[in-house]
């Protein structure tokens, strides 16, 4: 077992937040990340960039942290844009059609840029 | 050559920091089945899957149970079958989502069975509540990989369509 399964890092740049997730986010480890989020929200942060570089696995419980905040990220103006997925956790987000629903960027300036230039 | 079936087994109590090894057992037999590391992936995310519904759901409100990770593999194929001792769940309700109204909705949850039938090639579901409540899920190991190979390139193609 690995030791550091799933960390967060956060990183403010203005009114952008950028979470780095990194390790495996499933069912244990998506209250980790869930809690992340919330406090972006309890801070009124709502332009969130998430960093996948580091993040080797995502499951369903992993998938369910997005859809249960976007909404409300939305209605306050804000947003949830995905930067460099690995092919592996991509293929997931592909298949359930989440490209519609997130944009998902190649690299994490390029969703940064996003914000600002809205 | 042909190869004798060979059969596996794990049991976990039902707590989610179980799932990575889990997985890592899954996987390390796919790997060794002859499976390329995408088809890995799927049963390791379909096992996962099943696994997760066992914590959250089979032993909701009682102590925490076992889950069983039981695989037999051949030349064939590779089943893995994820086994209870929890309440059970009413196979009715085991209809997969329309994942357009699903996003446009921002439903949460109930992904993993959906989940669990796009990435296996055949899915049996059987219940028996607090004896045995089973998950049998099959991948076949020759006849999907040309298969597989083909969805690999929709999905490279439909990646760089989407992809900005």
């Amino acid at each position: 077992m690995e030791q550091n399964q799933f960390e967060v890092i956060r990183q403010d740049q203005d009114d952008i937040s950028i979470l780095t997730i990194k390790g495996y986010l499933d069912a244990h480890t998506a209250p980790d990340f869930e809690k992340a989020i919330q406090e972006l929200l309890e801070s009124n942060r709502y332009k969130i960039v998430i960093d996948f570089s580091d993040l080797n696995y995502i499951s369903s419980a992993g998938l369910g942290v997005f859809m249960g905040f976007i909404e409300d990220v939305r209605k306050n103006g804000g947003d949830i844009k995905l930067a460099q997925l690995n092919d592996r956790v991509f293929k997931i987000f592909d298949l359930l059609g989440f490209p519609n629903l997130y944009e998902i960027y190649e690299n994490l300036g390029q969703a940064i840029e996003k914000f600002k230039s809205a | 050559m042909k190869r004798q079936t060979e059969r596996y087994k794990i049991t976990t109590p039902s707590e989610s920091i179980n799932l990575e090894l889990i997985r890592d057992f899954v996987g390390k037999l796919a790997r060794r089945a002859g499976f390329a590391e995408d088809n890995v992936n799927k049963i390791q995310l379909a096992t996962d899957e099943a696994c997760t519904n066992v914590v959250k759901h089979a032993y909701k409100n009682l102590p925490v149970g076992p889950i069983q990770v039981e695989i037999t593999l051949n030349n064939e194929k590779f089943v893995v079958t994820v086994s209870d001792k929890g309440v059970g769940f009413d196979i009715a309700n085991l209809t997969r989502p329309d994942m357009v109204e699903y996003l446009n909705q921002f439903k949460k949850g109930g992904l993993g069975i959906h989940l669990i039938q796009t990435l296996m090639d055949q899915v049996t579901f059987r219940v028996n509540p607090f004896h045995k409540n089973s998950v049998k899920m099959i991948k076949y190991i020759h006849r999907t990989e040309s298969a597989d190979k083909l969805r690999q390139q929709e999905i490279i193609m439909k990646r760089s369509r989407n992809r900005r």
